[in-house]
């Protein structure tokens, strides 16, 4: 524990470079501890964001040694190869400072996957009832934990490659909604997510789902869009 | 780009194809096997073959199968790998396909007739 860490970390923008901080370790020392000792100690221009610390914001994450991951919740010691770590922002994402991405069109692809609920109740109306064991329920419950942290997205090799990939979360969000009981945009939703630029591009490698903090699987709900998007298209519904 | 309903479409009709090739695959490759135990001539095997419906029937829709899956997947392959614009993959695929069904097809008639 008394030798000291090596954080390589990632300072400017796209045509920036790592610079490398001595830090000093601790037990149960989190990635994100490291970027703040930084940030307090050595320098104050360090630019990155967080906030909850406890892995329920999504505000965290970054690539660490290559690998996207929620840096408060990821332990040094789990990801630190001889002494260095290298923390670099997220893949996929314009960067706008050193570890900040620009996460606007992450979360526009959100909205383009029609990832809102479209409800038709009134507070006037009773409260849906769904059965908690249904398939349905169980399908959205497999998803909807998500807390759009974006290491699925850094994860996506086809996000790399076609821009207008919406990606592996908005099209789990998608899922969930689609397996909503109470939600009734389904058939613009199912439009909005066929094809190549939706769950039709997906390569079912599963990197998103390897990566997943909260454990999700983005690949399975893209499996599950294929299957319904085929469904409605061959019933002339899509 | 195609539009989504034709994509959602191609999809649905390349995995029903795979499973219909997975099976006709697992079959060709035991029949295979199993036939060929003790050595087996030309003229063996049409003699088994000819004015066997059944045999050319499976053989059908096989080539069938692979007609639709083979060209789909080529289609994907040149548009994400080789970035061709998908109407000139479509049309490639589209070529591929009647040669494959063309080809197929005179194997399996030249078997059994
Ligand atoms: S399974 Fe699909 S969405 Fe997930 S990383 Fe692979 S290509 Fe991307
Ligand atoms: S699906 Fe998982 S990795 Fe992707 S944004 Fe949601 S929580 Fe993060
Ligand atoms: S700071 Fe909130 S999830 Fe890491």
């Amino acid at each position: 524990m008394n030798e000291p860490l090596y954080a390589a970390i990632w300072r400017g923008k796209t045509n920036g470079s790592f610079s490398t901080y001595e830090v000093p370790r601790h037990e149960s020392q989190t990635v994100l501890d490291v970027v703040t000792y930084v940030q307090r100690h050595l320098d104050p221009t360090l630019a990155y964001r967080f906030a909850c610390r406890v892995g329920m914001c999504g505000s965290c994450a970054m690539s660490v040694n290559g690998t996207p991951r929620w840096t408060c919740r990821t332990h040094v010691a789990k990801v630190v190869r001889g002494n260095t770590v290298r923390i670099a922002p997220l893949a996929h994402l314009p960067i706008i400072r050193d570890l900040v991405t620009d996460m606007r069109e992450f979360f526009d692809k959100w909205t383009r996957a029609k990832g809102d609920f479209v409800g038709t109740r009134t507070r006037r109306d009773d409260f849906a009832r769904v059965a908690p064991n249904s398939p349905e329920r169980t399908a959205a419950d497999a998803g909807v934990e998500c807390i759009g942290c974006g290491v699925c997205y850094a994860a996506c090799d086809v996000v790399g490659w076609r821009a207008d990939f919406l990606g592996p979360a908005a099209l789990n969000r998608a899922w969930t909604l689609v397996n909503d009981a109470r939600d009734v945009g389904g058939r613009i939703r199912l439009r909005a997510v066929a094809g190549d630029a939706g769950c039709h591009a997906c390569h079912t490698q599963g990197s998103c789902t390897q990566w997943c903090p909260k454990q999700l699987a983005p690949t399975a709900a893209i499996a599950g869009l294929k299957r319904a998007t085929a469904k409605a298209a061959v019933r002339g519904e899509l | 780009m195609i539009n989504v309903v034709t994509q959602a479409k191609l999809w649905y009709w390349q995995r029903l194809s795979a499973m219909v090739l997975a099976l006709c695959v697992v079959s060709h490759l035991a029949m295979i096997v199993y036939a060929s135990r003790g050595g087996l001539t030309a003229a063996e095997i049409l003699a088994r073959t000819r004015g066997n419906a059944p045999f050319a029937a499976f053989y059908s829709v096989f080539v069938a199968a692979c007609a639709i899956h083979v060209p789909i997947g080529l289609k994907s392959i040149a548009v994400e790998w080789l970035r061709w614009r998908e109407r000139s993959a479509s049309i490639a695929a589209a070529i591929i396909a009647l040669a494959l069904l063309v080809m197929g097809f005179r194997a399996v008639y030249a078997i059994f007739v």
